[in-house]
Order: structure tokens, then sequence, then C-alpha cells
């Protein structure tokens, strides 16, 4: 489904990703982990298409097709979701109006038919309920005065009704208490499907006790310099990340 | 037509038309007016007209306005006049005593004075100049303050219609009143519509203000308007401006307000060629709120300039001031609010924000903030921007399969929809909010302007271009 070769990215002259390289097939969960700084987010930026990276080298191909040509709605119409770490708050924007937006500019995309109002409303009436959102998040502004654990669930939500192919939660765990992530992991893994795929980001082994992955990667100065199964995040709780450094040969930052 | 020529100087040739036409002008009015008049010419005379030099013009000039070969209408050059036949408003569910000045001159549809059952006045200045003298004496020119430089002294001198409200006290008028504001000339025209609006003691109204061109010609309109709010007096106030390229608008508004009494402005201008919008408060007692909104969506090489003065002279007011602005192509847009704190008025709340969003490297918005504070115990914030929109949020927006334009649109109409979320009137808010949406489109046409419907053949396309963000 996807597949980085040999990707370096850089901001400003400022080496980030070095040589990345990663496949995710159909129906796998993927944990990329690593300490903070070592480009994860950019990673996930760089997928959903930010311009504000400079892609030195490398390719990305998702479902055959070259990634980095596509602007950023049309990765998101073929089928690809951003999950922020900081979801953007956009004063105005009611979240009906905005997702029956996403959905119809994606339908008209795949040649479909707009959703009539009332489809819309039952659709977010039925996929509320999957992702166990009961409050009034849909009658209020994008993000406008969301609490941290607000934001998250809100774009498991909106994950929920744009139902990607692929989707990247960066660091949907941070910021949340237990409950709010309980409610975030059962999301992800009721939206799981063996012709889908996620890439979970994290710092923590603590979401992946709820979101079991099939590998986990670790991320270290702009590559992932172990790769293993979800044994691997349990190893990372429980000596921490210096070891790996160690193993890796990387040097300790200045 | 007065002969224009380059060797006069603007000034002088208003002078010599007021002499000109000094018994005309005067005819039937109360010798106080006259001496308002004459007061005002004397002001033309020695302070001139404001230049780029004089503060709060700086960005504006005036000078080019007065070098077209203007009519002017000295006396009441208005056909009967069947209004229904030239426009009729498309607001729906929006009911209105509505009233229409063609050219400057109040039309007189039933009567140029309508009392209503609870006592609220409703007509023609000039009229009320005659039949009620002493009440137009008491008011009229006392807030105007035609030192300031500008051309509310060159109103006075000139004026001679407009319209006239007078709200009894404990009255609440329940249907807006609709002032639709027109001008249809074949040649260039300069007016001085004068409006006079007397509220008594707790009483209520809401005033709808349209300025509407049915023609594409150059015009100049010079109002003034004199607002009083006796105390515990609500006032719900709206200038809606869609006036064609050609046309300039120079607006002086003056509102006194006494003691617990409340006034919400709302400045929409939606299309305006040139426009120079001044509004002046005068919190005279204790406890008054004010509220001041303005919206400005304008292109091509539109000139749009708010000039705000909030005096707060008695202690324990509030007053707000938000005005919105989003510019296009080479528009330009001047913003200079001023809030000013007299010694005596302690306990004073007042807040000023003025947001600009650019969306040419062309277009232009200079934003002067001020605040004068001689009390001590006071809460006052101001603040400006300039800017683009949040890339943040348009790529936000385009992850979940928005295209640029969708994300464009939909921000900047969330950015409008700030000031049009405070319109009171439903009906009203809903237009507004759909002519804003067209608006941003590039779909509003001068067909579906303002509130009105107009028969022009015409119709102009306002195209605010997102693509070239």
């Amino acid at each position: 489904m996807l597949s980085i070769k040999n990707l370096s990215v850089s901001i400003y002259g400022k080496p980030i990703l070095k040589n990345f390289n990663l496949e995710v097939n159909a129906g796998e969960v993927h944990a990329i982990m690593g300490p903070n700084g070592t480009g994860k987010s950019t990673l996930a930026s760089v997928i959903a298409g930010r311009d504000m990276f400079d892609i030195d080298e490398g390719q990305i191909t998702y479902m055959g097709k070259d990634l980095l040509a596509m602007e950023p709605e049309i990765r998101a119409r073929e089928g690809i979701f951003l999950g922020f770490q900081y979801p953007v708050e956009i004063p105005g924007v009611s979240m009906a109006n905005f997702l029956r937006t996403a959905i119809n500019e994606r339908r008209k995309y795949h040649d479909l038919d707009p959703l009539s109002g009332a489809e819309f409303l039952k659709l977010m009436e039925e996929r509320k309920k999957l992702v166990e959102i009961h409050s009034k998040l849909t009658n209020r502004s994008v993000n406008e005065g969301f609490s941290g654990g607000e934001k998250k669930k809100n774009e498991i939500f909106q994950m929920a009704m744009l139902e990607p192919k692929l989707a990247i939660l960066d660091e949907t765990d941070s910021g949340l208490d237990i409950d709010a992530l309980k409610v975030v992991a059962n999301g992800v893994n009721k939206l799981r499907k063996p012709e889908n795929a996620t890439i979970v980001i994290t710092h923590y082994q603590r979401l992946l006790e709820h979101i079991i992955p099939d590998f986990v990667h670790v991320l270290f100065d702009g590559r992932i310099v172990k790769s293993g199964g979800k044994d691997l995040a349990l190893d990372l709780e429980e000596k921490g990340y210096e070891w790996i450094r160690k193993e890796a040969g990387i040097e300790e930052p200045m | 037509m007065p002969d224009i020529t380059e060797n006069i100087t603007s000034e002088l040739l208003m002078i010599n038309l007021f002499r000109e036409n000094f018994a005309t002008i005067v005819a039937s009015e109360p010798k106080a007016i006259t001496a308002l008049r004459q007061k005002a010419i004397e002001v033309v005379e020695a302070n001139g007209f404001p230049d780029t030099h004089t503060e709060n013009w700086r960005f504006t000039n005036l000078d080019p306005l007065f070098h077209a070969p203007y009519r002017f209408d000295f006396s009441n050059q208005s056909r009967p006049f069947d209004i229904d036949k030239i426009f009729s408003c498309d607001v729906y569910d929006l009911d209105t005593f509505s009233i229409t000045l063609l050219n400057g001159w109040y039309v007189y549809q039933n009567a140029p004075l309508t009392t209503l059952s609870n006592g609220t006045i409703i007509g023609s200045l000039a009229k009320a100049m005659e039949v009620y003298p002493e009440l137009v004496e008491k008011y009229l020119g006392t807030t105007a303050n035609i030192h300031q430089p500008g051309l509310a002294a060159l109103n006075t001198a000139f004026f001679q219609d407009g319209v006239f409200i007078y709200v009894p006290e404990g009255v609440e008028v329940e249907k807006p009143i609709q002032i639709i504001n027109i001008i249809d000339s074949a040649e260039p025209l300069m007016i001085h519509p004068r409006h006079l609006v007397i509220q008594e003691p707790a009483s209520k109204l809401t005033l709808v203000h349209c300025d509407h061109s049915l023609t594409h010609n150059v015009s100049l309109t010079n109002g003034l308007s004199e607002t009083f709010l006796a105390k515990e007096a609500n006032l719900d106030f709206y200038k809606i401006q869609n006036k064609g390229h050609n046309s300039a608008v120079i607006h002086n508004a003056f509102f006194k307000q006494k003691k617990q009494s409340n006034l919400i402005s709302h400045a929409l201008i939606l299309n305006g060629g040139f426009t120079k919008n001044i509004i002046n408060v005068e919190l005279e007692e204790p406890q008054c709120n004010t509220v001041l909104n303005g919206l400005y969506l304008v292109d091509s090489n539109q000139h749009v300039d708010n000039q705000l003065l909030v005096d707060h002279a008695a202690p324990n007011c509030q007053s707000e001031q938000l005005y919105k602005g989003i510019l296009d192509d080479e528009a330009t847009a001047v913003f200079s609010g001023k809030i000013m704190v007299r010694r005596e008025a302690q306990k004073t709340l007042a807040y000023q924000n003025n947001k600009n969003i650019l969306l040419t490297d062309e277009a232009k918005a200079n934003a002067q903030p001020q605040l004068e504070i001689y009390a001590d115990d006071v809460k006052c914030s101001h603040g400006a921007t300039v800017g683009q929109l949040d890339p943040a949020a348009m790529f936000y927006l385009r992850t979940r399969g928005l295209c640029e334009r969708t994300a464009r649109q939909l921000l900047m109409y969330a950015f409008a929809g700030e000031v049009v979320q405070r319109i009171a009137i439903a009906p009203l808010r809903e237009r507004i909010d759909q002519l804003v949406e067209k608006r941003l489109k590039g779909e509003l046409s001068i067909c579906d302007q303002c509130v009105l419907h107009c028969n022009t053949k015409e119709p102009t396309v306002f195209n605010i271009d997102v693509s070239k963000l």
C-alpha cells in the first residue's frame, strides 16, 4: 500500500529524515516510536503533503501512485488521513459544514453523488456511536475551545467519517487521560479492516496496549534503527531508548 | 452646472456655489438653521477640506472626488414615483417600515411626515423643519462637530433634506425602519443628505440604512446623521453599503448617548467604490453600552476608510469596536479607531479590534488604533492585524479533502462570520450571510445587491478572486 524508499527530507537546509525506508501493507498496523525530535511528526506531515519541507531524495509510492506528486487534498481523497498531534482550531467553521464539504468533495472526486443533508446527518449519528462520542462536538466550530482530549476524540471521529485506507495517527495519545485514551483506541480498533492500514506514531508504549501493532519501528536521527514485533515496544518501555542508541552507534546529542 | 476649472480650489468652488444658491437653500427654514449654515460655510472657508497631511485623512485623498462636473439639485426634482416599480426589498420575512431618498430628497409616498399610532414620527427632515421647528432646532447641529477635519461643515451648509425620526418616551418601534438611499442620475451628482434621529427615554428602535446606486454614474454622497439616545434608549443600527465602483460615499454619523442607553452599530460594506465612514460616539452619561461592528469586502481599486471615535466622557460605560476586512486586487482600507477616556470616565471598559486579510501583494490595509486615556481606573485594549489566511488551518482543511479554493472560501467566510453573526435581525442576518458567501465566491452581481432588487440592465459582477492567494 505504502512504500517509502530512501527518503531524505530537510527544513531550511537542516536534514530531518535521512535515507528513510518503510513498507506498509493492507491490514497491517505499524507503530513508529522514538524520542522527541527524531523526525516522527515530520514523517507524518510529509506523507500528508505539508509543503514546508524540502524533499531532497527518495520516493513515496501509495497504491501504485507517486504520492509526492499529489496535492494534500488529492492524497486525502485517495484515502490518506492524518490525525494531527495538534489539531487546528478554526473559529467560525462548523464541524458539520466542514465534514459535509469534505465528504462531498471526496465523493465528487470518485464520481459519486453528494450526500443529502439527511443522509449526512444519519451517517454522522452512526459514526458518533461507533467511536463513542456522545458530546455535542459536531454543533461547534472545528476544534474551537475543545479540551485536549476532545480534540483527539474529534480526530478519531473525523477518521470514522472519512473512512481512510491509510490512517496516520500522530501522537494521538499525548495529553490524554486513560479514559480518553481508551475511547481513541477503541475507535481505531473498530475502524480496522483487512483492506486498511494504520501507522501509529507514539512516544510511549501505553497506547500500544490498546492498539496492538504488527510491527514496531524505532526512529532515531531520521531513520529506522530497529524494527520488531509488538514485544519491542515492551522492551522499550522497560529499558528506555538508551540501549538502542548505543546499539545503533548513534552519538548522544550535544 | 458649475464651471470646474483647474485654477479654482474645490473649497472656493463650493463656497461660491453656496452663495449663488443661498436664497433657494434657506427658502423656508427656521432662522436658527440658516445661522447654523452660515457658521458652517465660514468653517469651510477658514479650514478648507482635509488633505493627506490632515490627521485621520492621511490615506484618503478627497481632492479627486471634487473634479467631476457635478449636478446639484437645490430643489426636489423627484417625480411622482412608484417605488415598487424600481425595486423591491428581497430580504425574505423582513417586515420593515421603509422610506426612500432619491438623489438626497425624501420620496413622498403617502405623506412627507407619518405619525404612527404609538406617536413615532417618521418623514422628511425638510418638512420636519417646517412642522416641528422647535424640536429640530433643539437637536440639529448640537452633536455634529463641524470643526472636526472633514466634510461635516460642508454638509451642514448644503443639506436640504433627509430623514427625520422621533420616537417618544417608552415607545418600542416594532418594525425596523429601513432607509433606502438611492442615487439615480444620468449626470454626475453631488448630494448632502442629512438625518436626524431623536429617541426619548426608554424607547427602542431598529434602523436599517441602505446606500444603493441604480446607475454606474459618478456620484458623491456627503451624508451626515445625528442620533440622540436619551436615558435607557436602545438603538440597533445597520448601515449597508453596496454601491457601484464610481460612487463615493462620505458619511459622518454622530451619536450622543445619555445614561444607560445602548447603541449597537453594524457597518456592512459589500461593495463601496470610495467610502469614508466616520462614526463619533459621545458617551455623555454613565452606564452606557456601545458596540461598533464593521465588515468590508472590497476588490479592484476600491477604497474604504473607517474612522471611529468613542468618547468616554462619563464613568462606568462600556464600548467595543470590531472591524474586519477582506481586500483583493489593489483595494485599500484604512481603519482609524480611537478610544478617548476622559478624566471623569473611571471604570471604563473599552475594547477595539481591527483585522484584515489581504489576498494580493497589491492590496493594502492601514490600521491606526489610538487610545487616549486620562482616567486611571479603566480597562482598555486594542489590537490590529493585517495578514493572510492561517496556513496551518489551510493545511488542516486540505488534509480532509477540501481543495485549496474551497478551503480559502470557508476560512474567509468564517472570518467574516464573526461580524455577520452579530446581526440581531434574523432574516437580515441570513440574507447578509448569503450575500457574503456569494461575494466571496465571486457570484454577487449588482442585481442581488444590498437588500434591494433592482432592474439594472447591465449586471456587474464583483469578484474577489480567491485563486490568487
